[in-house]
């Protein structure tokens, strides 16, 4: 019986007057890919932003036991937790190393950090042979990637992940999924994966939620949800 | 000829004065894109501070480094004090705050020192250096204050983590809360190296323009012209931007305008710059999206 | 210094302004002639201040610079009487035309940006200034660093309704009538084209400039008409005080300026009349302390206003009334 790495009871988040979630309740298995599905303006982004705090919330979250819904973005990260915003958020102006090494900016294992930064290099060589390059002259794909390894350099518990697949190729997509197993497997890294690709994101993941209009309407093994009539003529197209 | 020479010399002198002051400007409009039209009054008081240690018998270098922690100290709390409760408050707003930190230091500084004119010690010697007739000792020490310091400062952004978290606070604060970087502080910070920077800028300059409480507006302008000159964004710019007016202020002066007019020289230079490239040399240009 | 204020000026107060005037004119037959010019110099401050009001409040852009319009307005007028012999009643419409000429073609380069660089440019502006103004090429018309000393002029009747005429009072009846004049003209302004003009500007500059508002001659025309406001406040002061000199005209003044806008309130026609009060009075009673007391006061009103009461006391004023007032429907 795996734990809850992270529980979320009645959440509501928004911006200013605006609410956007109502009463949002979840679990994440420790260990577990879950996926969170939707159309756009679900909420879905929300969602992530809520976890990190980035915006104001109402409600319960938990992880590992621990409450986090009053602690401030800065204070969660130093618990595990990465969150690859939408858009990427990589540091356009400075290099992609630098990039990297702020991804371990709160860490003080400096060895550890030494061969994590290594480790990036071999998931993502495309990384390594632009170094010392800005980051914000790097392809879409190469940026998501650096997005992902910047995150990963936190030896999170929790990856929150955004929208990865968003405007990249099928190609450089296959990789990034593939890149994800990895991590869950062998790193071990708990992954919540917004995704507006339900195909992929149900190929990958263990468990869905699915969001509609800032509720959870669906939840359940992914598997499960694949053979879903609702999901499969809204969400995956047949 | 010599003349000259003395003029472009003793411009890089100032220059590098100006080259500090801006440098200081333009790391707080990096983070917060705010002018801290205070930044001249926080030198000149930083320099009184060096000024009430060196009467009091403090020797001058150790005075000196005292005064730099201590303005950085003050630079920090009046980022957290005065600075936080109107960060995101429309621009007026804040520039009123600015003048209104710019009032009350200038006071506070009539007040406990009055308004007669001091002398400020220099801790170079009188003569010229190594007997050259072209410049003078502390104009050299200042030039090589100036390079120190932002040798140090360069080093500090460039190679230690406090400094890459200070530059991605700067350039991207909600990127910078999802590594764990506490923005609030990376800000504060901004100030106490600013206002560090300035107490330097204030004590090298202070030989020359004698101390009392006015004495910065003039300079801070020149600041602001080589902060737009090399534009407002840009470090390095800011730098280059305080040398080039440096010499074009001495070189006008000597030749073109005299020496009375020179604050109308940064006046001219600050609309030309603005209406013609107001990005300036290394700066960039905003397109903000419709 | 919110931009979201209400307009107040839809209804126009009739009892309190004819209250007020009358008050105005008996004024200064019971207060000594020391306390007639400072009521006078109140009411010149006031002008200056609606022309910042009219920048700043309406059209959004901010000057730190304004105190070099006084300059220019005073020392128009001190050199058209001291070289020209212009009657001083004469000077102030020149003065109100120069600096609307000098106010619009500062503006036109300067208003191309926003907040804090036009902000930075005035600044620059109100640095400079007392340099220029002691130049020694242009002390044939300036008279340099000591100035222009100027007669005060006699009123043209001894006696008003069987009261004493002096110079003093004379003079305050002469600022209270072009006091009177400056505010209809800006009362028309803000409530026709060009009102509206500027507050779309000011709160939606992307909007306005795609309805086919010419954004940039409106913004260095809200410019020049607040620099001849500031203008015609400087001429009248120079006629006041009888003596223009460079270091009257330091960048403190334009700070001076600000000071009572915030105070007084942006967007506000009484506000100026607050603003001006406060300016005039506080170094009055704060110079017995220290002389670097008035300035810390200003220092620290600035700052706590912004924090507690950014729409200055006109705006707070309305806030209560709002609050406490007769219910509307």
């Amino acid at each position: 019986m795996s734990r809850m790495l992270l529980e979320v009871k009645d959440l509501f988040a928004g911006y200013g007057p605006t609410e956007v979630l109502h009463g949002l309740s979840m679990q994440i298995e420790e260990g577990s890919i879950t996926t969170l599905l939707g159309a756009n303006g679900a909420g879905k982004t929300t969602t992530l932003r809520a976890l990190s705090k980035m915006i104001k919330v109402r409600g319960q979250v938990l992880f590992d036991g621990h409450a986090i819904e009053g602690k401030a973005t800065e204070d969660i990260v130093r618990l595990g937790v990465a969150h690859v915003p939408d858009g990427r958020g990589t540091f356009g102006s400075l290099s992609t190393e630098e990039n990297l090494q702020l991804g371990s900016y709160t860490r003080k294992d400096k060895h550890e950090v030494a061969l994590d930064q290594e480790k990036m290099y071999t998931y993502f060589p495309r990384l390594k042979e632009r170094r010392n390059q800005q980051a914000g002259t790097l392809s879409g794909g190469e940026q998501q990637m650096l997005a992902i390894a910047r995150a990963l350099m936190l030896r999170p518990r929790l990856l929150l992940l955004d929208e990865p697949s968003f405007g990249l190729a099928p190609l450089i997509v296959r990789e990034i999924f593939d890149i994800m197993q990895t991590i869950n497997q062998t790193d071990k890294v708990t992954i919540l994966l917004v995704e507006q690709n339900a195909a992929m994101a149900l190929d990958l993941a263990n468990y869905a939620y699915l969001l509609e209009t800032g509720k959870l309407v669906l939840s359940g093994l992914s598997k499960d949800l694949k053979q879903d009539e609702a999901v499969r003529r809204s969400y995956l197209g047949h | 000829m010599e003349t000259f020479f003395h003029q472009v010399v003793a411009g890089i002198a100032t220059g590098g004065v100006y080259a500090s002051l801006a440098l200081a400007l333009v790391m707080i409009y990096q983070s917060t894109h705010h002018i801290n039209f205070a930044q001249g009054e926080i030198a000149m008081f930083a320099t009184y501070m060096a000024w009430t240690l060196i009467n009091a018998g403090v020797s001058y270098w150790l005075a000196f480094m005292c005064t730099i922690l201590l303005s950085f100290s003050l630079g920090v709390l009046i980022q957290r004090i005065i600075i936080r409760p109107v960060e995101n408050a429309p621009v007026l707003n804040i520039v009123v705050v600015f003048i209104g930190l710019l009032v009350i230091l200038n006071s506070i500084a009539g007040w406990v020192f009055t308004y007669t004119i001091k002398a400020f010690p220099s801790p170079f010697p009188k003569e010229p250096p190594f007997g050259l007739y072209f410049i003078s000792s502390h104009e050299l020490g200042s030039i090589g204050v100036t390079l120190v310091l932002l040798f140090l400062l360069y080093s500090f952004f460039k190679f230690t983590p406090l400094g890459l978290a200070m530059r991605a606070a700067a350039q991207n604060p909600d990127s910078s809360r999802l590594v764990g970087i506490r923005v609030g502080w990376m800000l504060a910070l901004g100030w106490g190296l600013a206002a560090a920077i300035g107490s330097v800028a204030g004590m090298m300059i202070a030989p020359v323009v004698f101390l009392e409480p006015n004495m910065m507006s003039g300079i801070l302008l020149y600041a602001f012209a080589a902060a737009l000159v090399g534009g407002i964004d840009s470090p390095g710019g800011a730098v280059l931007g305080g040398f080039i007016v440096g010499i074009l202020e001495n070189i006008l002066g000597a030749y073109v305008i005299g020496t009375e007019l020179k604050l109308s020289v940064a006046l001219v230079l600050i609309i030309v710059v603005l209406t013609i490239k107001p990005a300036g040399l290394f700066g960039k240009v905003i397109v903000s999206r419709v | 210094m919110s931009s979201n204020l209400p307009s107040a000026e839809n209804s126009i107060p009739w009892i309190r302004i004819v209250v007020g005037l009358i008050a105005a004119c008996v004024l200064p037959f019971f207060i000594s002639n020391y306390h007639v010019f400072q009521a006078s110099m109140v009411l010149s401050y006031a002008i200056a201040l609606v022309g910042m009001n009219i920048l700043i409040g309406y059209s959004g852009q901010i000057s730190l610079g304004h105190g070099a319009f006084l300059a220019i307005g005073a020392y128009t007028s001190a050199i058209l009487m001291d070289k020209m012999d212009i009657p001083y009643w004469m000077t102030i419409p020149i003065a109100a035309f120069v600096c609307l000429v000098v106010g619009f073609l500062f503006g036109l380069p300067a208003l191309r940006l926003e907040g804090h660089y036009l902000a930075l440019a005035t600044f620059a502006l109100a640095v400079a200034l007392p340099q220029l103004l002691k130049f020694k090429h242009l002390e044939f018309l300036t008279g340099g660093v000591q100035g222009i000393v100027i007669m005060k002029p006699d009123p043209p009747w001894q006696t008003l309704f069987g009261l004493k005429l002096n110079s003093d009072r004379w003079l305050y009846f002469f600022t209270l009538a072009v006091t009177v004049v400056m505010f209809v003209i800006v009362w028309n302004l803000i409530r026709g084209r060009v009102g509206r003009a500027l507050i779309a500007i000011r709160d939606q500059p992307i909007a306005a400039a795609s309805m086919g508002i010419n954004t940039p001659m409106y913004k260095s025309l809200a410019f020049g008409v607040s620099a001849m406001f500031t203008g015609v406040a400087g001429a009248l002061s120079a006629i006041l005080v009888a003596f223009v000199a460079p270091d009257s005209f330091t960048v403190f003044l334009s700070i001076t300026l600000l000071v009572g806008m915030v105070i007084g309130g942006v967007t506000s026609l009484p506000g100026a009349l607050y603003g001006a009060i406060f300016i005039q009075f506080i170094p009055n009673i704060a110079d017995q302390i220290s002389k670097a007391a008035p300035w810390a006061i200003y220092g620290t009103m600035l700052i706590l206003f912004m924090y507690t009461m950014p729409t200055g006391i006109a705006g707070a004023l309305r806030l209560l009334g709002e609050k406490f007032g007769p219910t509307r429907s």
